[in-house]
């Protein structure tokens, strides 16, 4: 796991010079008929911060949630750390992995979800430190410090014993960061973390995010916060419709976009 | 943030404190009207109970403590507490089979509740009873193989296990429809976000989706409760005769007085519905952390070092501080606000 406040590496020729995290290929995802996912590759360096928007409906969260196996995919393969996810392949034949195998990857990428999810029956605190103690076996007392330390790095120490109820949407989101952040993910994954949030509160989540962007840690990142993109991001991918219509370095994409498609959206967000 | 200001304007704009509004409250003579009406009707009542004779108040309070009305409460309280232990865990099984994905799980607990919901409680308990008839015996072993404990079930308690067995099968056929509509009442994002952590099925369940859902659960579950406190009346139909209805109604056949037996009877149910009730309010506080906002915020830390009379000294940043106001609620205060402005 990338240590937080490591320098970020040279980048050589718009990307970084370090090892593929995720390596998505031909992947396609079927709900019944609908066809939502059409042949998505991709791939996120190490220390990288990957952009990913597009229209409602073109398959961002469900290309998201495939990466942590909350939906299974139809076709192709995922690789995070070189490790594929969910399957196990032997004699050219995929073997579904138990569930025990798909918690331990899971482990390592941390998600952060549009609608919070914190545990409504715990406190601050005891949302951070819930994994770490159930999950990892970490000792209570180690896991409170930790969580502790972790909502001060988020700006909530002062919250640390609030139930999520008496908790802003911006707060809320930032306790289920430091959530994720509990269980050292490589790889964090956010599904438009901002866009239930009332517009004042946005900020300071995204200040979290960018915080962790410098820190170098690894982001899978559904967003309109078009800035965000520019501010933080190495890549860009444009979706529609189930396929990457267009990716290249967020500044170039979004001054100089090269397919109508991608101009539309712009023009809408921006 | 805004309404401070306003308020702190308005304040000063004024010059000095503002003049407090102090009305003349509606009058509503027709709640005195109805309140004078229920208070006669009470002291009517209370008059024809103590000055008719019929009641027998003698009897009752020669009843009321007799050692086989009081072995009778235990025993209505051992049935009602072993059934109910019992529906409760068959009731959760029951509620996560009919989620699983395999089918036979969800056929199997969807075929239990239909039988057990659809056939009368004392036709159950009879049927118990008869089972024990051609079961003189129970034992504990190995299927096929010898037996480990044997029980020989003598009379009069031999109806206990089937009394057990009927209204515990019984009330688990209701009590999983309470369980699955509570555990279909937690958000699904609660799950997800607990397999995204890495957490395995059993631990989600038990600690994230059970604890939300007894939300739902308590407030029915302490309704079947009372509900299997009175039911438990009907063992003598196993027959099981040492319950405090069977002793009552057997006392008040031997003195020829029902009335007053029928007052212990009543009495001693209303007071343990009363402690169940007690119970079931703790139990709702319980598991309505989080949720009923009125609980401030406490910091195990602080408030143990309070109640040791020192300082909480080198602890990690600890959450109030001594004389910080405490939102009481899921408000965005204003200084939610000013923090989230920074
Ligand atoms: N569990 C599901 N079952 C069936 N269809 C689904 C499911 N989840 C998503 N879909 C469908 O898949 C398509 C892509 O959905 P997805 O949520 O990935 O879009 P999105 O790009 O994240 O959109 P948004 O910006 O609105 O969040 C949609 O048409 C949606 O209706
Ligand atoms: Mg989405």
């Amino acid at each position: 796991m990338s240590a937080p406040a490591q320098p970020k590496p040279a980048v050589v020729d718009g990307r970084r010079d370090t090892k593929e995290l995720v390596r998505i290929e031909g992947v396609h995802k079927y709900f019944g008929d609908h066809h939502v996912l059409r042949g998505i590759d991709m791939t996120v360096r190490q220390g990288e911060v990957a952009v990913l928007i597009g229209p409602s409906g073109s398959g961002k969260s469900t290309l998201l949630r495939c990466i942590n196996h909350l939906e299974t995919i139809s076709a192709g393969r995922i690789f995070v750390d070189d490790e594929l996810i969910g399957y196990h392949e032997r004699g050219g034949k995929l073997h579904e992995l138990h569930l025990k195998e798909i918690a331990r990857q899971r482990r390592n990428i941390g998600m952060v979800f549009q609608r919070f999810n914190l545990f409504g029956h715990k406190t601050a605190v005891e949302n951070v430190m819930e994994a770490p103690v159930q999950v990892k076996g970490q000792g209570k007392a180690a896991a409170r410090r930790r969580a502790l330390e972790l909502l001060d790095r988020v700006g909530l120490s002062e919250r640390a014993y609030h139930y999520p109820a008496q908790l802003s949407g911006g707060q809320q989101q930032r306790v289920a960061i430091a959530r994720a952040l509990a269980m050292d993910p490589e790889l964090m994954l956010f599904d438009e973390p901002t866009s239930a949030l009332d517009p004042e509160l946005v900020g300071d989540v995204l200040n979290v995010m960018k915080d962790l962007a410098r820190s170098g840690m690894t982001m899978v990142v559904v967003t309109h916060e078009i800035g965000f993109a520019r501010e933080v991001g190495d890549t860009l991918t444009f979706m529609d419709g189930g396929v990457v219509v267009e990716s290249g370095h967020p500044r170039e994409v979004i001054a100089n976009p090269q397919h109508e498609r991608t101009k539309g959206f712009l023009s809408r967000v921006l | 943030m805004v309404m401070t200001a306003h308020k702190a304007e308005a304040a000063t704009a004024q010059g000095g404190a503002p003049e407090l509004i102090k009305a003349v409250p509606v009058r509503h003579p027709g709640r005195w009207v109805g309140a004078a009406v229920i208070l006669l009707l009470v002291a009517l009542g209370i008059q024809s109970l103590a000055t008719n004779p019929q009641f027998h108040w003698e009897t009752v309070a020669l009843y009321i403590l007799d050692v086989n009305v009081v072995r009778g409460v235990g025993w209505t309280l051992l049935l009602t507490v072993l059934s109910m232990v019992l529906a409760i865990v068959l009731a959760v099984l029951l509620a996560v089979m009919r989620q699983s994905d395999n089918p036979i799980f969800r056929w199997s607990s969807w075929v239990w509740v239909w039988f057990f919901r659809g056939t009368p409680v004392y036709t159950q308990l009879l049927f118990w009873g008869l089972v024990t008839v051609l079961y003189p015996t129970m034992s504990l072993g190995i299927p096929f193989g010898p037996a480990l404990v044997t029980w020989v079930l003598e009379d009069p308690t031999r109806g206990f296990i089937p009394a057990v067995l009927g209204l515990g099968l019984n009330e688990s056929a209701y009590l999983a429809e309470i369980f699955r509509a509570g555990l279909k009442s937690v958000d699904k994002g609660q799950a997800e976000a607990a397999e995204a952590l890495g957490m395995s099925r059993g631990k989600i369940m038990w600690r994230i989706i059970l604890p939300q859902a007894m939300r739902v659960i308590v407030p029915p579950t302490g309704n079947e409760t009372i509900g299997m406190l009175k039911t438990t009346s009907l063992v003598l139909a196993v027959p099981f005769t040492l319950d405090l209805t069977f002793v009552t109604n057997s006392l008040a056949n031997r003195t020829y007085l029902p009335i007053p037996l029928l007052i212990v009877a009543a009495t001693w149910y209303l007071v343990i519905t009363s402690i169940l009730m007690v119970g079931q309010h703790y139990i709702e506080k319980h598991y309505g952390k989080g949720i009923e906002s009125g609980a401030p915020p406490v910091n195990p830390a602080a408030a143990k070092a309070a109640a040791a009379g020192t300082a909480p000294t080198g602890t990690a940043p600890t959450g109030v501080e001594p004389g910080e106001a405490i939102p009481g609620g899921p408000t965005v205060t204003g200084k939610d606000i000013e923090e989230s402005g920074r």
